[in-house]
């Protein structure tokens, strides 16, 4: 089999001048194709593989983690009340809002890879948009939850869903919170389907390759699928308009997400720009994490290396390092547009992020959000490094948190009324915001191994793309159009 | 003292109540606080969440230093409550219609038992003058014996305000309409009115050019707080004369 370690990391450089036909199959996916039952036997391999008792122990582990530190916690917060958070007179949004917006913006980079480069035809896509995908899904059940623990009485969330009632009462459409539920509710509905379109061949593929309750689970999941031509044209069809449809909720989710703060009078909220500048974050922070569920999927899974190759993380890289200069534009476009409102509590606020006392966040925010992918992604070479890049994602993330901590509770000590300004400390938001992490990875765990994480149909067809051909000495990629 | 045929009322401030606060002569003695907190059945909160910045209060006195060390003065002190905004910055943003104005009193309510708790009001109330109740407060005897009939007793996880004592707003109100005629100035008053021993907080309709209050309010050097925002507060305070 031709899925050597060697394939990614020595030769990374994306110079193809007179090389070889065996130089190109090691470097590109597309153009290293395996025969299709070959590869979709590797494809359930890898998912059908026995967890080893480390996978327990970290399943395990990560269970305890999200019973204790969110369920148990959370029962603690309903019955005990919003006291034991850290928020106060003044300070009324914390940590949970925070892990609501960071959430929300890691479920951006399901849909930016996995629609928009559908859309673009971006081929590197391929082998990795489900595992994108999931992640959307995922980080929104976090961020549901982020936001259902932030309400003082959640026992009544449903006040805020338009339903029919005998008193007429509706939700405020006035308040960006109501938009922000809905907006929410329809990404995450819009985002599960798109997640489930691409599967059915998959699933179909695994019916047909698994026994026992395996086999009646994909046989629900893949609603009788064979492979037909007009199977075929309806899916493709239906899958081209999610991804065109999923584009724009996508860029509204989080643009309305950031109308909570723009739309609010707070100094340090009101700006205009926040709209794209949350979009552009949301980016970062969304591909940072899409490279670390890769390299950690491509070192642990089995087979993984042979469809997640250097090339991939290069491509990725490339796209994170434009996304890191799109967000210090933004960074600085906001600071800018606030800094010449002359607001004197605006900048007393601009002076407080920078020199306050958590002045070390904020320079932290930009040496892991601009100056570690900066000073690492220009070079091929370390790009085409799955742990390299994926430590730059982690960076990112924590810059990312960082910022909506600095955007929500550090922004809301200083207001208007100098007699309420105080410091905010976390409480139990430390516990939970930790909860969720584990939960989402516990997700991603179960679903490695119930669902194929690779869209092999989606590889298989690229594959068929792509040729290489010879003209004299040079061999040229040449790729066609296939729908 | 103005004259009233030398008042002309803006057409904002029709059928509004409206409070004036002279600060030069507030002694900042907190009898307002305490006089509000018994009024309306405001918990308890104690002393470790009071000292977090969970004090539950719906009038607080400020008071603020000015300069550096040794030269430090003290500004004079100034009572901060619901300034029962006409154009109320809290209003929109409530998902759940709690925090609605009413047509009837001109006044910013918070309508208790539908209120779902996301906070978004006291983040954009430019005066955060609202108070959540943090948790379900114990109030230590003898406090239980006291509490008010007229007004609910809120519970954990809802908002909370000053409402202008709308309780006793409504009693006088009836009363007038049981005797047939209008609520006359100086009927009644708010709890923190009533209690302040100085008279520097004087509660009464700005639309009627008779009313103290009114004759207050329009005699020039008033200030309104954060006027600038557009909030049309209809509370307006006197400081150095």
């Amino acid at each position: 089999m031709a899925h050597d370690k060697k394939h990614t990391d020595q030769h990374a450089h994306t110079d193809h001048s007179g090389h070889s036909e065996e130089h190109f199959r090691e470097k590109h996916l597309m153009l290293d194709p395996l025969p299709r039952g070959q590869m979709n036997d590797m494809v359930m391999e890898s998912m059908l593989e026995k967890p080893t008792w480390k996978w327990w122990l970290v399943f395990g582990f990560l269970a305890f983690v999200v019973v204790y530190f969110l369920f148990y916690q959370w029962g603690i917060l309903i019955t005990k009340g919003q006291g034991q958070a850290g928020v106060m007179r003044g300070d009324y949004w914390g940590i949970f809002l925070v892990n609501t917006v960071f959430w929300i913006g890691i479920s951006h980079a399901g849909t930016f890879i996995s629609a928009i480069l559908r859309v673009f035809r971006a081929e590197f896509r391929r082998p990795f948009t489900r595992a994108a995908e999931l992640m959307t899904t995922f980080g929104l059940v976090q961020a549901g939850f982020s936001i259902f623990m932030h309400m003082g009485r959640v026992w009544v969330f449903y006040w805020l869903m338009p339903y029919p009632n005998q008193r007429m009462l509706w939700p405020n459409l006035h308040s960006p919170l109501t938009w922000d539920l809905l907006a929410i509710t329809t990404y995450l509905l819009s985002s599960t389907m798109y997640l489930f379109l691409p599967l059915i061949p998959d699933v179909a593929m695994a019916r047909d390759r698994s026994t026992g309750w395996r086999k009646n689970l994909y046989k629900v999941l893949a609603l009788g699928f064979r492979g037909t031509e007009g199977e075929w044209t309806h899916l493709r069809n239906a899958m081209n308009i999610f991804a065109f449809a999923i584009i724009p909720v996508m860029f509204s989710v989080h643009t309305i997400v950031s109308w909570d703060f723009a739309a609010a009078t707070r100094p340090g909220w009101s700006s205009t720009i926040f709209g794209p500048y949350f979009i552009v974050g949301a980016l970062h922070s969304g591909m940072g994490a899409a490279v670390v569920v890769l390299a950690v999927i491509r070192g642990t899974m089995k087979h993984m290396d042979y469809f997640v190759r250097g090339e991939h993380f290069d491509a990725i890289g490339k796209l994170m390092l434009i996304i890191s200069m799109a967000w210090a534009y933004f960074f600085f476009n906001d600071y800018m547009v606030q800094w010449y409102g002359g607001d004197k509590w605006t900048q007393q606020l601009l002076h407080f992020h920078e020199a306050g006392p958590l002045g070390w966040m904020w320079f932290g925010m930009l040496f892991t959000n601009i100056v570690i992918p900066w000073a690492i992604l220009w070079n091929p070479k370390w790009r085409a490094n799955p742990w390299l890049v994926g430590f730059v994602g982690i960076a990112i993330n924590v810059g990312m948190w960082f910022e909506r901590y600095i955007i929500i509770p550090v922004s809301a000590t200083i207001n208007r009324m100098p007699f309420t300004w105080r410091m905010y400390t976390p409480g139990i938001e430390v516990p939970m915001g930790i909860g969720t992490v584990a939960f989402f990875i516990l997700l991603y765990m179960a679903a490695s191994k119930l669902i194929p994480l690779i869209p092999v149909w989606e590889v298989q067809e690229g594959q068929m793309a792509h040729e290489l051909k010879k003209f004299g000495r040079e061999t040229v990629v040449s790729v066609s159009e296939l729908e | 003292m103005i004259r009233p045929d030398e008042i002309k009322l803006s057409a904002e401030e029709t059928g509004k109540w409206g409070m004036v606060i002279n600060q030069d002569i507030c002694t900042g003695c907190q009898a307002c606080a305490a006089a509000c907190a018994m009024e309306n059945n405001i918990s308890f909160v104690g002393e470790e969440d009071s000292g977090y910045g969970r004090s539950m209060h719906w009038i607080r006195i400020e008071r603020f230093w000015e300069g550096e060390y040794p030269e430090v003065k003290m500004t004079p002190q100034q009572p901060m409550l619901c300034q029962q905004c006409g154009h109320a910055t809290c209003e929109p943003v409530c998902p759940a219609f709690a925090t609605v104005h009413s047509q009837a009193e001109q006044l910013n309510l918070q309508v208790y038992n539908r209120c779902v708790g996301t906070r978004y009001c006291a983040n954009n109330c430019p005066y955060q003058v609202r108070a959540f109740n943090w948790r379900d407060y114990k109030r230590p005897e003898p406090l239980p014996n006291q509490l008010n009939p007229d007004v609910t007793v809120r519970r954990m996880g809802v908002m909370e305000k000053c409402t202008f004592c709308i309780q006793r707003i409504h009693k006088a109100q009836d009363k007038a309409k049981s005797e047939g005629r209008e609520v006359m100035d100086g009927e009644f008053t708010t709890a923190c009115a009533q209690a302040c021993p100085a008279n520097a907080i004087v509660f009464g309709r700005v639309d009627n050019p008779e009313s103290l209050v009114s004759q207050l309010a329009h005699k020039g050097h008033g200030v309104k707080h954060l006027e600038e925002l557009g909030t049309l507060p209809n509370i307006t305070y006197f400081k150095g004369g």
